[in-house]
């Protein structure tokens, strides 16, 4: 008698919490990450620290973004890495014509592997990992071709302004990171562009019968998504204050999707979740900067990163099958 | 001998009881058709033989013993073989390997004897007519010689009964003869086999007895030799003949509400698709409702995703208001007025994850918005406005329209296209799978758009909505128009004699045209 009271309470509870989990999961383990490092880190709500934080953050921020859009349209991009390193590897090249020059270009380069990727899913129809692993092989190689393999000094004060200077007490880097989080937030919410995204990755058939321009929607997605990622390379190479096609934005895609995911933006598309990606990337960064202040390895880190990924995709998993 | 016997079959899904007390024999040698309309419960009652369901009640008896198939593998192994309308093969393995996969013949040191199986297979697939390299990919193979392969495959495995279930859907006309060549082979062997098509010509030509289910219950069994064509359609469709004068028991008014002399708002000229739709053409005039009459598989949804821009064409020409849609896709056809509301709701319809009010909004953000920033006091009105209209019933306009019952859905999903304020509007089976009351909701609002002045096309299955409800019937079988029934002809009784009435004229290219490899 008194197990099955037992047994039946906490399952109550459970159903609660399966509906809360995969939208304020992710902000319930930052508050629990929070509290911990406040408690048994030293310094940790020290300024220098929340500083280099957020500047660490920011182009995983910049990157998830784009991602967030292309997952929500049931689509994956690999390429943000590559697409990082070619603009990285561009800046150099054209900085003598301007900041503004060097920027644009690497921005252009950005949006025409985007429309590539785009192309590839939404006319030619191959799978997005596969379109998109076209480039990301293939855009760093080119990266690398542009760049002679070597890495560069950039000296050029205006850019070098972009990764270490700082406005109203914040880096730069920051502000053009929250600056991008609230304009795709407006785009998706409040844009005919952002909710034929949504239809779109919620039900294409539908979607093309009800007339949208589908194909025009995604090859869009993709660029954004690039474009997106190209900022995030010319920010890299501003606050390293040298270019290296080679280690510029590697592995960055899987920093990137691991912040969709755990944000709780579904793999099946229909849904964005903007701020959850924010709050999904500041959860890995929390993550890695506890195991660095408490001496664990790197392994041990990449271990715990890979059970956080599990969960959340579990979460996301129960709310499906409800 | 009766090899295969159903005896008092029962099988229920939550809401639908799909087999009703079935009962169901096949003898030796014997071509038994299976026929009856969507959700009869023929795919059902296969699944049931072939151990992919297992019964709630009644049994089958197979060989004259009672038998418990617990996966299709039982099935298989005690001889009953299935092909499916798919080719369910391995397209990248060659043809050789697909016929002798999992039985491959070994040499002396146990190794593939891969000479022996390419010369047998060469010699097993010739009575087939199969005249292939075996050595090539399955998958470089015409489809119909694919599925010569996957009954060569399931007639060795000592099949004593084949299942074919619309192996004719994908074949040429010349692939049809051989494989008819090919049944009359088994039949002569002693193999029963259970044939299952809406192709009445070929029941008739092969088949010598044939059981209709109709909602998952048997309403005729017997030879096919003594039964009238138009008799097994109007069992299949559930019209006594004696009573179809009765009034009408839908909701449609039954008045003509279009105007014979005005000119048409959607005229379709000679859509043809390969294999599918053959010089389909007709007029539809404002205010009126034309029905698509026909079986299933007649052409009448790709009729109507034609029309919409989104099935392929291989020529024909679609007009709005005497303007060319050159080249339909669905954004140019959506933009001329035409708005398509598909036969499968879930998978084309709406898109569950979104909320009612995005749904309406969906087709017409555009409209909605300056300068891509979507209003949300427009999107409001519009939402309410039909909301009201259509008395959809949602917790709110923020509920997620997956949550709605199937008959709001339907009316989320008209709502939506009557936003786009369309001229024409394209209904396929527009009452499936929804709820008496919203039923009848749905009927009157098809007629009151017709009486504001849209041209209405209707594909319905139930002989009923279709007959009471368009003013028109435009007839298709086999993707061809093989009749139209207009004013006083509009009644059941002309809906199936047209719809049995044996093909007037072979409409197959000449046999030297076809199967060029």
């Amino acid at each position: 008698m008194s197990t099955e009271a037992v047994a039946t309470r906490p399952a109550i509870d459970m159903a609660r919490i399966r509906a809360w989990l995969p939208a304020y999961g992710v902000y319930a383990a930052i508050a629990l990450l929070v509290l911990y490092n406040i408690a048994f880190t030293p310094n940790f709500l020290a300024w220098s620290n929340v500083r280099i934080q957020l500047i660490q953050v920011a182009p995983i921020v910049i990157v998830a973004l784009g991602m967030a859009l292309v997952i929500g349209t049931e689509g994956i991009d690999l390429s943000v890495g590559s697409v990082m390193a070619l603009a990285a590897a561009l800046i150099p090249l054209y900085l003598g014509y301007g900041v503004v020059a060097a920027i644009a270009v690497s921005l252009i380069a950005g949006a025409a592997v985007g429309v590539v990727n785009g192309t590839l899913v939404a006319k030619v129809g191959l799978q997005p990992i596969v379109a998109t692993l076209a480039l990301f092989v293939g855009g760093r190689g080119l990266a690398l071709v542009i760049s002679g393999g070597q890495l560069k000094d950039v000296r050029n004060p205006d850019l070098l302004f972009l990764g270490s200077g700082d406005l109203v007490g914040l880096p730069v880097l920051v502000w053009t990171a929250a600056a991008l989080v609230l304009i795709i937030a407006f785009v998706v919410r409040r844009t005919v562009f952002g909710r034929r995204l949504l239809a779109i990755g919620g039900n294409r058939a539908s979607s093309e019968l009800a007339g949208l321009p589908v194909r025009r929607v995604l090859i869009t997605v993709y660029i954004v998504c690039s474009v997106l990622a190209s900022i995030a390379g010319i920010l890299a190479v501003a606050r390293i204050q040298s270019s290296d096609a080679s280690a510029v934005g590697l592995l960055i895609e899987l920093s990137a999707i691991t912040a969709v995911v755990v944000g709780g933006t579904p793999l099946t598309g229909g849904k964005v979740r903007v701020l959850g990606t924010v709050a999904g990337a500041l959860l890995m960064q929390l993550v890695i900067a506890t195991m660095i202040k408490h001496n664990l390895r790197p392994s041990t880190t990449e271990m715990v990163q890979a059970v956080i990924i599990l969960i959340a995709v579990y979460v996301a998993r129960e709310r499906k099958t409800r | 001998m009766t090899l295969l016997e159903v005896v008092d079959v029962r099988k229920a899904f939550p809401g639908v009881r799909a087999l009703d007390d079935v009962s169901f024999t096949l003898r030796a040698g014997q071509v038994h058709a299976l026929v009856g309309e969507n959700g009869a419960g023929k795919s059902t009652l296969i699944k049931v033989l072939t151990g992919v369901y297992q019964p709630d009640g009644g049994e089958v008896r197979y060989r004259d013993e009672q038998v418990t198939f617990a996966t299709p593998m039982d099935a298989q192994r005690a001889g009953i073989s299935t092909i499916y309308q798919e080719v369910n093969l391995i397209p990248l393995m060659s043809v050789a390997h697909n016929l002798f996969l999992g039985r491959e013949p070994r040499n002396r040191f146990g190794l593939l004897d891969e000479d022996r199986m390419n010369r047998e297979a060469s010699e097993i697939l010739l009575r087939y007519g199969v005249t292939t390299d075996v050595r090539r990919q399955l998958g470089t193979l015409a489809l119909g010689a694919q599925q010569m392969v996957a009954l060569a495959r399931a007639v060795m495995i000592d099949a004593k009964v084949v299942i074919m279930d619309e192996p004719t859907s994908s074949l040429e006309p010349r692939e049809v003869e051989t494989l008819f060549g090919v049944i009359r082979h088994l039949h002569a062997q002693g193999i029963g086999i259970i044939y299952v098509s809406h192709r009445l010509d070929e029941l008739y030509q092969i088949c010598d007895a044939v059981t209709i289910l109709r909602d998952g219950k048997v309403v005729h069994t017997g030879t096919l030799a003594g039964l009238e064509r138009i008799r097994l359609v109007s069992l299949m469709l559930g019209r006594d003949m004696a009573e179809v004068r009765r009034e009408g028991a839908t909701a449609f008014s039954g008045e003509m509400t279009g105007d014979v002399h005005a000119a048409p708002v959607l005229r379709v000229i000679d859509l043809n698709s390969r294999r599918k739709l053959h010089d389909i053409s007709f007029d539809v005039r404002p205010g009126e409702v034309v029905g698509l009459g026909g079986l299933l598989g007649a052409g009448r949804s790709e009729t109507i995703k034609a029309i919409g821009g989104a099935y392929p064409l291989d020529g024909g020409d679609v007009q709005v208001d005497g303007k060319d849609l050159k080249r339909p896709t669905t954004v140019a056809a959506v933009k001329a007025g035409i708005a398509i509301q598909p036969e499968d709701r879930k998978a084309e319809g709406i898109v569950a994850g979104l909320s009612v009010r995005e749904n309406i909004a969906l087709a017409v953000l555009p409209r909605m918005s300056k300068l891509g920033i979507v209003s949300d006091s427009r999107i409001d009105a519009i939402v309410q406005k039909y909301m009201t209209r259509l008395r959809i019933k949602a917790s709110s306009p923020n509920q997620l329209v997956g949550d709605l019952s199937g008959g709001n859905q339907q009316k989320v999903l008209l709502a939506r296209l009557l936003a786009t304020a369309p001229k024409v509007l394209l209904l396929d089976e527009p009452t499936r799978g929804i709820d008496v009351g919203a039923k009848a909701e749905v009927q009157s609002l098809i007629d009151e758009l017709a009486s504001e002045g849209l041209g209405v096309v209707l594909v319905s299955s139930d002989a009923e909505e279709l007959i009471e409800g368009a003013d028109r019937v435009v007839v298709l079988r086999d993707g061809v128009v093989v009749g139209t029934l207009t004013g006083t002809e509009v009644t059941t009784e002309d809906l199936l004699e047209t719809i049995a009435s044996a093909a007037p004229e072979k409409n197959s290219p000449a046999p030297e045209d076809q199967y060029e490899h």
